[in-house]
């Protein structure tokens, strides 16, 4: 793969919990434009190897380099590349205490120092685009819970991120609140955005993803396309989750 | 309004129906909350028996059967309360020896903390800049005022005395113990071991001693360490003394909040790209200081009625003006109770005030069910 177009470069990172050794040797390349799924057991990491990639998590070994920027304890590398990376969080984790629209707008007013009014009106964008403009003044408290998550989307898509991270964007809804929230990123994909999502989704992994990750046990098992994987998988263990993920 | 629509859909709707008579207004609230079940019922009953034989008795000693004029305690001869010094000593309540032809000073700046609390205590007022400048700016005014200097006459703190020695010492206190706690209760959760276990040892020295002990220590000992020639004036001390006592209550109660926001919250912050004191000042702390109001208000009652500690620097505060009246030779004897329950009723309506405001506060940060 081309060195110059990857978006996320990440090289024999490992991480450790204590002694827990949560990530061993991963090595994961991803161009621009790229949309990833990640799959794989409970505990097997991929939570930890996607807040890896945004520093939520500190790595021990390896090195991950986004967009250039090689995250180290420089918090100024850490600031670039939090810049170019969004996330959306299994629990939404919007802010409770301001509206929706001050969710969208708190970071472009303190961070990118937008004028108040130029921030509301690319927030409203945002909401537009997540279909919600309607709730703008509402309180996250009084959204259901597929529409929280449509707004976390859009307050992330505002700061005009390169790469989004996912991790179970829909493991927290009610079934009838998954595809609203499914469609929204589908969109998103369609924009060229590159993606990264954890999800245990595999209509929306084989609809959307470039390449499926399965993950266990910290390790990488297998990448493959979404028809390779789903209809060839190599190893026994890919078998086995997908035998469990597709009887339900 | 919604009532509007009942009755608009009644016709429309004939399941719809409003609330039985007896459920809703006086009678319902008297039903609910008095009568409400037997046990309820035998409470009322007893409350009302009891304030029954205690306000008539209150009510003839403290108004019907007192005594309000007279110059000295002799005067007083009805079985009632004596309130005559109120004339004289009124004032010495409330400005203490403060220089009598400066008491418009002592005025004027708790006039100006009418405003300057408003643009703290509320938003969307006219002219919010300016008044949070003249907010930022009021104690140095009102430190001015009160202690002269730039043209004005100069009076010392021990001239300060009366209420107006607890408000000034009570209103400092609070203003500084609120940020020392936050930052006491944010270096007690650093990731950081020094600033950590500074923070607390400090919280765990300062809790784990009486606030007497720490005023005679700022009072006696801490002249030992001072430099020959340097002193600080002993209200200062106190007031410190005071405060940090506070800061350390403050922070244990501000943590409890800090507790109660989950890590989510912090790592959205920073994954939007907020720093960690952006993602504190914009995100946590308006989530825990919510939860902690409560707490908070406490320690400001407490913070408040601990200034009568004054009295160890001899210093007469409101309390202390009642001490020195009970002893004095014209009224001794007779002003007791008087003269207390002025002091109290100082103390309550202040404390009160904050309890209630703390209360309407809750309500408007309530974003769940607006
Ligand atoms: N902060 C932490 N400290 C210690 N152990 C942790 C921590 N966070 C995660 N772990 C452990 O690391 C392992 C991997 O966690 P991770 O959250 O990455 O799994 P996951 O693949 O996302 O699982 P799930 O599908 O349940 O979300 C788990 O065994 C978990 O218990
Ligand atoms: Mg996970």
């Amino acid at each position: 793969m081309n060195e110059n177009s990857a978006v996320i470069e990440i090289s024999a990172l490992n991480k450790w919990f204590g002694n827990f050794h949560v990530l061993r040797d991963i090595n994961l390349s991803i161009s621009q434009g790229e949309r990833i799924v990640i799959c794989g057991p409970s505990g097997s990491g991929k939570s930890t190897l996607i807040r890896c990639i945004n520093r939520l998590e500190e790595h021990q070994e390896g090195r991950i380099v986004v967009e250039g920027n090689e995250l180290t304890h420089d918090l100024k590398n850490i600031d670039a590349v939090r810049r170019e990376v969004g996330m959306v969080f299994q629990s939404f984790n919007l802010f409770p205490h301001l509206n929706v629209l001050d969710n969208c707008t708190l970071a472009l007013i303190w961070v990118r120092k937008m004028p108040k009014l130029e921030a509301e009106s690319l927030a409203m964008e945002y909401l537009e685009r997540v279909k919600i403009p309607e709730q703008a003044r509402k309180f996250p408290g009084q959204l259901s819970g597929g529409q929280q998550q449509r707004v976390a989307i859009a307050r992330s898509l505002c700061m005009r991120p390169k790469i989004m991270l996912f991790d179970e964007p829909t493991s927290a809804l009610d079934p009838e609140m998954i595809k609203e929230v499914l469609d929204v990123m589908v969109d998103l994909a369609d924009t060229g955005m590159t993606m990264l999502v954890v999800t245990h989704e595999m209509g929306f992994a084989s609809q959307v993803a470039d390449r499926i990750i399965f993950m266990d046990e910290g390790l990488i098992v297998e990448q493959n396309t979404p028809e390779e994987f789903f209809n060839n998988p190599k190893s026994d263990r890919t078998k086995l989750f997908l035998s469990q993920i597709l009887s339900h | 309004m919604t009532r509007d629509n009942n009755s608009h859909s009644d016709k429309a709707n004939p399941g719809i129906k409003p609330p039985p008579a007896n459920t809703v207004g006086i009678i319902g609230w008297i039903r609910k909350n008095l009568l409400g079940g037997w046990v309820n019922t035998l409470l009322t009953i007893i409350s009302i028996y009891i304030l029954w034989l205690a306000l008539p008795p209150l009510f003839d000693w403290a108004l019907l059967n007192a005594d309000f004029s007279g110059s000295s305690g002799k005067e007083c001869t009805t079985n009632g309360a004596c309130w005559a010094w109120l004339d004289q000593r009124i004032n010495q309540f409330f400005y203490g020896f403060y220089p009598p032809e400066s008491y418009w000073r002592v005025n004027l700046s708790l006039i100006l903390l009418l405003p300057a609390l408003a643009y703290i205590l509320f938003e969307n007022l006219p002219y919010s800049k300016y008044g949070r400048w003249f907010a930022l700016s009021y104690p140095i005014i009102s430190a001015l005022l009160l202690l002269g200097g730039a043209g004005l006459e100069v009076v010392t703190t021990d001239k300060f005395g009366g209420f107006m020695l607890n408000l000034v010492a009570g209103l400092a206190g609070i203003i500084l113990s609120l940020p020392i706690g936050i930052v006491l209760a944010l270096g007690r959760r650093s990731k950081l071991p020094l600033i950590r276990m500074f923070s607390i040892a400090f919280i765990e020295i300062i809790r784990g001693v009486p606030l007497i002990t720490l005023l005679f220590v700022a009072v006696i000992i801490v002249q030992l360490f001072l430099p020959p020639g340097v002193s600080l004036d002993q209200l200062v001390r106190v007031m410190i003394m005071i405060t940090i006592f506070a800061s350390a209550y403050m922070a244990e109660v501000i943590r409890g909040g800090l507790q109660a926001i989950p890590n989510g919250q912090y790592e959205a912050a920073q994954a939007v790209g907020l720093g960690y004191w952006r993602s504190m000042r914009l995100v946590i702390l308006p989530q825990a200081l919510k939860i902690s109001i409560p707490g908070i208000v406490n320690t400001f009652i407490g913070l408040f009625k601990d200034t009568t500690l004054v009295i160890i620097i001899g210093l007469f505060d409101i309390l202390g003006q009642a001490r020195l009246l009970q002893t004095n030779p014209d009224w001794m004897g007779k002003v007791d109770h008087e003269t207390f329950l002025l002091a109290a009723l100082f103390f309550f309506i202040i404390c009160f005030s904050m309890s209630r405001y703390s209360i309407n506060l809750e309500k408007r940060l309530d974003t769940t069910n607006k």
